[in-house]
Formats: structure tokens, C-alpha cells, sequence
């Protein structure tokens, strides 16, 4: 019997460690993706990606940053909608650019993870994976090792996703993209543009999908007829 | 005795993985250990990583301690030819089992991620409820002398 207490204290004694070892090594850093802003960016001519016809009357830009709970809400609650009624039908066509605001932590490098997605075709999967899955940006932990489950859940090849990631590949693109959205006096996520010009000034709420129908009736109704 | 002792190793395992997964909830280290495949994140960030306030792994912890406490006090000579504690550890394990077999269902259909440390807490859970079934089916031990043999009377 006494040897059964022993083995359970030395048992109790090596688990103890092992827990402690793994909680104080669990802190793995985040790859390049999660450093600030290049020192240098470069404009690789990339401007987004888009969902909707090229054909469509009406361009809305959409300035977003992954870590903005607003953002998230507009994502999941809004575009659903917004997909259906104007960019199914052609009326519409979105482009989002990203923001990344120096208030959140990882919000650009869940910016360079949709775009190492992106880069297999899988932006907008891994988009819905971050977006849905908000809680991350609530816990303030490091989300790499979340990001590759996102990335795997969104059908992205992992080895090269990791490889992107580490290298950072789309730091300069992510960062052009916020430059681009000072020039154009982006003031918060999500800001919107439709056809150039920037929209909900004066709205003291998040746009809804009814909101951006009517703006984009009217952009038709009123558009020059050829 | 064997089926107490092997229930009080199993709840001490799986109190070490409920109590990693519980510090990591409260935000203890970094990342999660997961292995390459990954899923833990994914399930311990979801909205179903938290039951009635507490992390889940909470109540896992407080899970296995219990079974861990109730099988060493029942492994104590007193507490050894009682029953009733066999009848207990067959409750906390069917509890436990059952908890588990709804994170699990959350898990596969859910989330649709699973975590190779909540699996692990499965399969011990599992095997700890297995055990403790046996236990009840296998005859209490003896502490009396039996059948001693009659002490030889006086010589006639």
C-alpha cells in the first residue's frame, strides 16, 4: 500500500513538471507576420480582393481590420445580405482593403494570415474563419497556433502557409494598403467608398445591409444612361 | 483494491490535462501544445469553451479531483470493504463520462475541430467509468480471519 502512495506522489511530482515545462515553452512567439510595418513598402499593384462582376455599376471599397469587433459584425451580420441583394445581382462589386489599426495587437498579422490564405485562392474562406471566430481578438493571446487551424479549416495548403507566414511575405502590402487608407482619410474600420466617394458621414452607426441597397439604387438610378 | 488504485492514477492524469487546459483558459503561457494538426485553438477560443462562467476544463479539474480524493479515502482499510464507495466512483465516473460525451458531440458536429488534449481527458474518462463498472462486479475483500481452524480443546 505504501508503495501505491509513493508512486502516486512521484506520478503527481513528474505530471506537475510536465504541465509547468509546457505552460512556460507554450509562449512561442509569432512568426515575421506579426511584426509592425515593413520599413520599406513596395507597391506590388495589388488593390484587394473583390467579390461581384467586374461589370458592376457600383464599387464599394471597404477599409477593414480583423481585430475590430465592429468589423466582425458587419462581416457576419451584414454581408450575407449585402451578397445577396447587390453583389449576386450584379449591382455591386466589393473590394476590401486593409487597415490594420495600431490599437490592436494582431490585426495585421490576421491581415497577412487572409492574405498567405489569398494566395491559394482562399481569402475570403479564411476572411469567414476570422471573422466568425471572433473570439480570439478578445482573448489578447498569441493566435498563430489558431490561425493555422483557421487556415486549415479554409482548405489552405499549411506547409506553404507556414512559410509565408514566417517570411512575412505580404508585410509591405498590408502596410500600403493602411498608407493608402491615410491618404484617403480613413478615420476608422470599417470605412466605406462607393465609386470613389466615401460614404456614412455623418451615420453615428454601423450601415446596415437596407443602407447600402438604397445607396446603391440610387448610384443606379442616377448613373448617366449611354 | 487493484480497481481503486488504477481509478486514483487515471483521475491524477486526467486532473494534470484538465489543469493545463484550465491555466491555458485563464491565460497562462502562450499557445496551446497541440501537435501539427492543431484544433485545440479552435476549440478552446469557441463560444462553447466556457459552461455556466467557468472554462470547461474548470469543471474537469474539479472533476478528477474529486474521483482522485474519493478513490484514496476509499482505499484507506476502513473505507476498503465498504461498498458504497465503489457505488460513488461509478457516479462521478458516469457524470464524467457524460459531460465528456456532450464536448465531444460539440466538438465533431459543432466546432468542428477537436483537440487532441480534450480527446486524451475522453479516452481517460472513459476508462476510469470502465474501471470503476468493474469495480462493482468484483466481491469486496475480506479484512475478517475467515475460517480459522478450531482451536484444539483440552485433551480429553
Amino acid at each position: 500500500m505504501n508503495r501505491f502512495y509513493v508512486m502516486v506522489g512521484v506520478l503527481a511530482a513528474v505530471l506537475g513538471i510536465g504541465v509547468f515545462a509546457m505552460l512556460r515553452t507554450g509562449g512561442g512567439t509569432a512568426p515575421a507576420a506579426a511584426a509592425g510595418a515593413p520599413p520599406t513598402v513596395v507597391d506590388d499593384s495589388f488593390r484587394g480582393y473583390t467579390l461581384g462582376q467586374a461589370s458592376a455599376p457600383v464599387e464599394v471599397v471597404e477599409y477593414l481590420d480583423f481585430e475590430c469587433p465592429v468589423c466582425a459584425t458587419f462581416a457576419t451580420i451584414q454581408m450575407p445580405t449585402i451578397t445577396d441583394q447587390l453583389i449576386n445581382t450584379g449591382k455591386a462589386r466589393w473590394r476590401f482593403r486593409d487597415y490594420p489599426l495600431p490599437i490592436h495587437k494582431y490585426s495585421r498579422f490576421a491581415a497577412h494570415a487572409a492574405q498567405c490564405a489569398g494566395a491559394q485562392g482562399k481569402y475570403f474562406q479564411m476572411q469567414d474563419q476570422l471573422f466568425s471566430h471572433h473570439q480570439w481578438a478578445q482573448t489578447g493571446k498569441d493566435p498563430s497556433s489558431l490561425f493555422r487551424d483557421f487556415a486549415q479549416a479554409a482548405g489552405v495548403d499549411l506547409k506553404t502557409y507556414d512559410a509565408c507566414m514566417e517570411a512575412g511575405r505580404y508585410a509591405s502590402r498590408i502596410e500600403y494598403s493602411r498608407q493608402e487608407g491615410d491618404q484617403r482619410l480613413v478615420d476608422g474600420t470599417p470605412t466605406f467608398y462607393a465609386n470613389g466617394t466615401k460614404l456614412f458621414n455623418g451615420l453615428r452607426r454601423l450601415p446596415n445591409s437596407d443602407d447600402f441597397k438604397t445607396l446603391v439604387d440610387s448610384i443606379i438610378a442616377h448613373r448617366p444612361r449611354h | 483494491m487493484r480497481h481503486r488504485q488504477a481509478i486514483a492514477i487515471l483521475a491524477l492524469v486526467g486532473l494534470f490535462v484538465a489543469l493545463y487546459l484550465w491555466l491555458h483558459a485563464l491565460g497562462f503561457g502562450g499557445a496551446i501544445k497541440c501537435g501539427a494538426s492543431g484544433g485545440c485553438e479552435t476549440v478552446q477560443t469557441s463560444q462553447w469553451a466556457v459552461f455556466l462562467g467557468f472554462p470547461v476544463a474548470f469543471y474537469g479539474v474539479v472533476g478528477y479531483l474529486a474521483v482522485l480524493i474519493v478513490a484514496l479515502v476509499s482505499l484507506s482499510p476502513a473505507a476498503l470493504i465498504e461498498r458504497k464507495w465503489n457505488v460513488m466512483l461509478v457516479v462521478l465516473g458516469t457524470a464524467g463520462v457524460a459531460f465528456t460525451a456532450y464536448l465531444t458531440y460539440l466538438e465533431l458536429f459543432v466546432i468542428h475541430a477537436i483537440c487532441r488534449w480534450c480527446v486524451g481527458s475522453a479516452v481517460i474518462i472513459t476508462l476510469l467509468w470502465i474501471v470503476s463498472m468493474l469495480s462493482l462486479r468484483s466481491p469486496a475483500p475480506r479484512t475478517d480471519p475467515g475460517v480459522s481452524p478450531p482451536r484444539p480443546g483440552p485433551p480429553a
